[in-house]
């Protein structure tokens, strides 16, 4: 492009077009010709101008704004990048995001108990999520798109037995036949998969069951049309991004870098506080079948688990909570929190095995 | 791309932002240049934000200011073609056939069709506005479908043919950002995001929009909106309910309540969860604004 002799005062646009794009923007040629032209359009009057220009032009997402400042002085300006350009991977965002708001949260439940911090201390560690492959999730894949729950769309298809008149069709039969309606034709609702949402507990007491629920996750991203994936320990991550690389391995490696807080304390409570802070995941609950996987060990004060549970089982459509204590048919939630907040569960069940919360979704449709 | 630096009388971002005061809109310098170069550029105009903060309003303005007829496209899950583009008028056509017995029928006549937004804005692009409210609400086979009339405003019609517009019509799309838009919609569109205003602003713009209220209470009442955006509420105050409260406030003070209890009745208007309710109560007498007169 260079070789094509532009004029100058253009290249630091064309500079900050392709920093963007070279730090995983998505630019658009269309963009960078319309921000040249958007320039002229202001005048410029000053940096401040192009600088709106540019984030408007550009559709700059508000968590997105740091990093695209630092690009633009770069560009601009010729200053040089901080050390570490926050939110540089595109993957971290939501995480980011998220985060801030559990922190949020968290400070605020260190001030009602500071015992709580030491027997709940964030340990940070990475553990690689190597996987292995199992009859159970292959079965689940070739079952999961034909009992998957669903719900009614509002776009009508044909059909022979349908709940309404299809006006459309019946008149242009009847228009064939002299204006005699001689059959109505019928039309009925399509059938959408409804949205899942999984919550997986990664704490220090789930240790031995994230590595599978991890895999099956995995499996449900790739074979629902709508599903989202979150982690809850001390904190709340969003991997359904990192899940949707179908190659497993490479899937669980993404997580494994994603998530900090593997085998650290939990804080339940607010993790779903956090899950609920964040209009956007709230959004994906509505309407949704959630199905949370967790023990219930909820070492932080009862309240904040009880309260978001009462307000996800408003907003879901089914709100399941599957904890591997419940292999045992005896098995009574023992934690205050749990037992609390038990009303609003849909069903308390078996979450110990791969088997067991595959089977679990896909007969959730039928027991509706 | 038809690039005109003056829309109806407009030349700058700044001759917008005071054509929006005028039409009782308080812009910030950000939003009229996204606006401003939407309208120059052709392209249609994305604003996100939380509820409440005025996306609507600012496309409602944006109308008044162009005057442009403003039509308004709310989307909603499983929006469709007969809600979104056109319909056919069946139960007319039938009538129609069966009137006219032997002679010939045109059943697909403009009298039998019946507009719905994108159709209507289609037909008369110079005078309308298209607002495509809550796009995040929609889902993705209908965001799909918007992508591909924003790019070449085209409808076809099976039955009669393709509907052009003459010109691109003035499009503005908002979002709660329930979820993530698809990235190429995003592309085509200028982008601005626009957030709770500053205390200032935002008094006044209680001052505009309210009858009967005073600097200082809406000072307060600003300031005790501010504390309660900032607690992890289901549903966080909006500016309508600033106002709301604002005016609320004011009219029970009228009628004898002291400020603290003034504001304290009127709380309803400005939350509006039971759940919220409860979890400010214990602290509602610190965050409710005090001696406001």
């Amino acid at each position: 492009m260079r070789s094509l002799a532009l004029p100058r005062p253009l290249e630091p646009m064309l500079e900050l077009a392709s920093l963007l794009r070279r730090h995983g923007f998505p630019v658009s040629p269309d963009q960078t010709m319309a921000f040249i032209e958007g320039i002229g359009l202001l005048g410029p009057r000053g940096l401040p101008d192009v600088y709106r220009a540019g984030r408007a032009i550009f559709a700059i997402r508000r968590e997105r704004v740091p990093e695209f400042d630092a690009l633009f002085r770069l560009a601009f300006l010729g200053m040089a990048l901080p050390a570490e350009p926050p939110g540089a991977k595109h993957e971290d965002v939501e995480a980011h995001d998220a985060s801030g708001t559990a922190s949020q949260v968290e400070a605020e439940t260190a001030t009602l108990d500071p015992g709580l911090l030491a027997a709940a201390s964030e340990r940070l560690s990475r553990r690689s999520l190597v996987s292995r492959d199992a009859a159970a999730l292959a079965t689940f894949a070739r079952e999961a798109p034909a009992r998957l729950p669903r719900r009614k769309s509002y776009r009508w298809t044909a059909a022979r037995r349908g709940a309404a008149v299809d006006l459309r069709r019946t008149l242009r039969s009847a228009v064939r036949s002299g204006g005699d309606v001689l059959a109505l034709r019928r039309a009925r609702r399509k059938l959408r998969q409804r949205r899942i949402v999984l919550l997986i507990d990664v704490s220090g007491s789930m240790k031995e069951r994230t590595d599978q629920s991890m895999q099956f996750a995995h499996a449900l991203v790739q074979a629902g049309e709508r599903a989202e994936v979150f982690t809850l320990g001390t904190r709340l991550t969003r991997i359904t991004s990192a899940l949707s690389v179908a190659n497993r391995d490479r899937a669980l490696e993404r997580v494994a870098a994603l998530v900090a807080d593997i085998d650290g304390g939990t804080r339940i409570g607010d993790a779903l506080q956090a899950f609920l802070a964040v209009p956007r995941f709230a959004g994906f609950a509505r309407g949704a079948a959630l199905v949370v996987v967790s023990d219930g060990l909820e070492r932080g004060p009862s309240e904040p688990m009880v309260d978001a549970v009462k307000r996800l089982s408003r907003i879901a459509w089914r709100l399941e909570w599957l904890t591997p204590l419940a292999a045992d048919p005896g098995y009574r939630p023992q934690t205050k929190a749990l037992a609390a907040a038990l009303p609003w569960i849909g069903s308390l069940a078996d979450g110990g095995s791969i088997e067991a919360i595959a089977s679990h979704i896909l007969t959730l449709a039928r027991t509706r | 791309m038809a690039v005109r630096s003056t829309i109806a009388g407009i030349g700058s971002p700044q001759k917008l932002q005071e054509a929006l005061v005028s039409a009782q809109y308080l812009a910030g310098e950000d939003l009229a240049t996204a606006a401003y170069l939407a309208l120059a550029l052709g392209k249609p105009l994305l604003l996100e934000g939380a509820p409440g903060v005025g996306k609507t309003e600012a496309a409602k303005a944006l109308g008044g200011v162009l005057g442009r007829q403003v039509i308004r496209l709310q989307c909603f899950e499983g929006i469709d073609a007969a809600s979104a583009l056109y319909e056919w008028n069946y139960a007319r056509q039938m009538l129609a056939i069966r009137q006219a017995g032997a002679d010939p029928v045109d059943l697909y006549a403009d009298a039998f069709l019946m507009e719905r937004p994108l159709l209507a804005a289609l037909r008369n692009p110079s005078l309308s506005l298209l607002l495509i409210d809550e796009i995040d609400r929609a889902d993705h086979e209908f965001e799909a479908f918007l992508l591909e009339f924003l790019s070449d405003f085209t409808i076809s019609i099976p039955e009669t043919g393709t509907v052009r517009a003459t010109q691109p019509p003035v499009v503005v799309l908002t979002s709660n950002r329930t979820r993530d838009l698809h990235e190429a919609l995003r592309r085509r569109c200028v982008y601005h995001w626009i957030d709770y205003p500053d205390p200032a602003l935002e008094a006044a713009i209680v001052m505009t929009r309210a009858s009967a209220v005073a600097q200082s209470t809406a000072n307060a009442v600003v300031a005790a909106v501010g504390l309660l955006r900032a607690e992890p509420l289901a549903k966080p105050p909006g500016i309508a309910e600033t106002i709301e409260w604002a005016e609320a406030a004011t009219l029970l003070n009228s009628q004898g309540a002291s400020w603290p209890q003034a504001f304290r009745r009127a709380i309803g208007v400005a939350l509006k969860d039971h759940d919220d309710h409860i979890f400010i109560a214990p602290r509602l007498a610190a965050l409710l604004p005090g001696e406001a007169a």
